[in-house]
């Protein structure tokens, strides 16, 4: 059996779930998930910028801080941290934290071939949309394949403490090591969806212990000290889902069951690059205090494609804010709505979406929502869309002016106009897999 | 008599792009044919009205007692693009929960 847990669910999750993580162990292996969709887009701005940065910059003074326990403990770090320059992150690990081993997988940036697909013939359409990446093609700013285990795994032999990628698929993380201490093999489909089945459970960190759990939330122990997931594999493709003793939180089947169906279309194939793994399989019982058993996973092969993420500037944004206060607050966030809108039709600019919503009266739930009865206070928010700059900065100006010569009540500005903020939109799609050659560095 | 859908399940929702899901469970396996027979892709289409412009595709999950939801263009672009607040969808499970449903009153009573 081997104990994998995941100490981050995204770039910006809690900074002392990793250190907790290990403090509490035991563990054999800690994964960290640093990337989102968008977040290549802005990494490879900063390497744009600087052509030593481009990746998730927490996680070298993170390694520094777990550098002793990581080798006391023999805890080996499996992280996506790269970003778009992972032999720049490894570096800096190396440096921040000397002793460690680091190997890093590369292959997935294929910004520079993307010309290359292109007269090879790969479209490379929108799997939302359809269109073809034509046209976006001169406003690409980063473009990355999915990974899978296996580079991970490769990298794991070379005897590495810390393994770092760039974009890899956030389920391969814990599947590595299933597949690096089993010996499970490239066709042993039913034990790589399950294998996945368990990264795809602890991927998101602590939403599969209690965090954003609808089920008892108020009765939910010390969210304060929530325990990070950890997996206890067997090589037989079984797992239970569990926490570290004494931390906060709860490990059951709701909770279970809520990150199990996070961000899944349909349940019969989610695939990754290293299966298809079929959820409606999947069986799950209670086996102690904290402790869910998963088994019966079902797979089959993968596909012969790997998932692009390409980013692409898409124009610019701005949203503002302003709260008005009881009597009749709704209707005079609405009326000032029109004001707005009013004034931005007669000074000419375009917009490509003008978007208003009242925060209090079913700005989330929209049609589901009840009627809102008079509320004390409401906020309303006013955001555009443009590809011109210059109509989106003309918008930030005339939200305050509402104050003096607007409906009465206007407060809430104190933070001035808002920020002006490119938009990187995400656009996903396919390329044949054989296109894709990961390969391993040991760094330095 | 008709309740909430709150009083029988619970759900999480979340965001690929523009569309949407929502994974709803029973919280008693007993309940599970409740949801199949009540939350239909229809009536979830119809309960959220012009904030899902697209399609609302139903999978069900017998072995979890869930059923997985998919809204298409419910995010008005999503990710980034997106000018709402909820940008990501992660209010739309609750937002499902309010829906009513109809239940026999011998469907709630305790089993033996």
């Amino acid at each position: 059996m081997i104990r994998i847990a995941n100490g981050q669910g995204f770039w910006g999750d809690w900074l002392e779930a990793p250190v907790r993580l290990l403090e509490q162990g035991p563990l054999d292996y800690l994964t960290l998930d640093y990337l989102a969709e968008v977040t290549m887009s802005i990494l490879q701005k900063q390497r744009q910028r600087d052509p030593n940065l481009g990746y998730a910059r927490d996680f070298p003074p993170l390694m520094a801080r777990l550098e002793r326990l990581v080798r006391e403990r023999n805890v080996k770090v499996i992280a996506n941290a790269g970003g778009v320059n992972p032999v720049a992150c490894a570096r800096e690990v190396c440096r921040m934290a000397p002793s460690l081993k680091v190997a890093v997988v590369l292959g997935d940036d294929v910004l520079d071939r993307i010309d290359e697909f292109l007269a090879k013939g790969y479209e490379m359409r929108n799997l939302d949309t359809g269109e073809p990446l034509e046209a976006i093609r001169g406003r690409i700013l980063s473009a990355n394949a999915y990974l899978g285990a296996f580079p991970l795994v490769k990298a794991l032999a070379t005897g590495a403490d810390v393994v770092i990628s760039g974009r890899c698929a956030d389920a391969s993380l814990a599947l590595a090591p299933m597949i690096y201490e089993f010996a499970w093999r490239e066709a042993d489909w039913d034990l790589l969806a399950a294998g996945t089945v368990g990264g795809h459970i602890i991927e998101c960190g602590a939403q599969a212990t209690g965090g954003n759990c609808q089920a008892g939330w108020q009765t939910m122990p010390n969210l304060a000290d929530i325990g990070y997931p950890i997996l206890e594999a067997e090589p037989d493709g079984t797992f239970v889902v569990t926490k570290p003793p004494g931390t906060g939180g709860r490990v059951d089947l709701h909770t279970v069951k809520e990150q199990l169906l996070y961000e899944i279309g349909d349940p019969r194939a989610y695939i990754t690059p290293d299966c298809i793994a079929d959820f409606t399989t999947i069986r799950l019982e209670e086996c102690g205090p904290d402790r869910v058993r998963v088994s019966r996973v079902r797979g089959r092969p993968r596909t012969d494609f790997l998932k692009l993420s390409i980013s692409y500037a898409a124009g610019w944004k701005a949203v503002g804010t302003l709260v008005y206060s009881w009597p009749d607050a709704i209707d005079k966030a609405r009326a000032a709505d029109r004001i707005v809108r009013e004034r931005l039709a007669r000074l000419g600019l375009r917009f490509e979406e003008v978007h208003s919503e009242v925060l209090g009266a079913g700005a989330c739930h929209g049609p589901a929502a009840a009627p809102a009865p008079d509320p004390p206070e409401v906020q309303l928010r006013i955001g555009v869309r443009s590809q011109d700059r210059s109509a989106v900065d003309r918008f930030t100006r005339e939200l305050i002016p509402l104050v003096l010569s607007g409906p009465p009540t206007a407060t809430g500005y104190g933070e001035g106009r808002p920020a002006v903020h490119e938009v990187v939109a995400f656009w996903p799609a396919l390329i044949p897999r054989h296109e894709i050659q990961p390969r391993v560095e040991q760094v330095p | 008599m008709k309740i909430p859908l709150a009083r029988i399940a619970h759900a999480r929702s979340g965001d690929k792009g523009d569309t949407a899901n929502i994974g709803v469970i029973a919280y008693q396996e007993r309940y599970y044919p409740i949801l199949v027979r009540e939350v239909t892709a229809e009536r979830v289409k119809r309960h959220f009205g012009d904030l899902v412009q697209g399609e609302v595709e139903r999978y069900e999950l017998p072995n979890l007692g869930a059923l997985n939801l998919v809204l298409r263009r419910a995010l008005r672009g999503g990710g980034t693009v997106s000018l709402r607040v909820d940008a990501q969808g992660k209010t739309l499970g609750a937002a499902l929960l309010r829906m009513e449903i109809e239940v026999g009153e011998h469907e709630l009573e305790e089993g033996p």
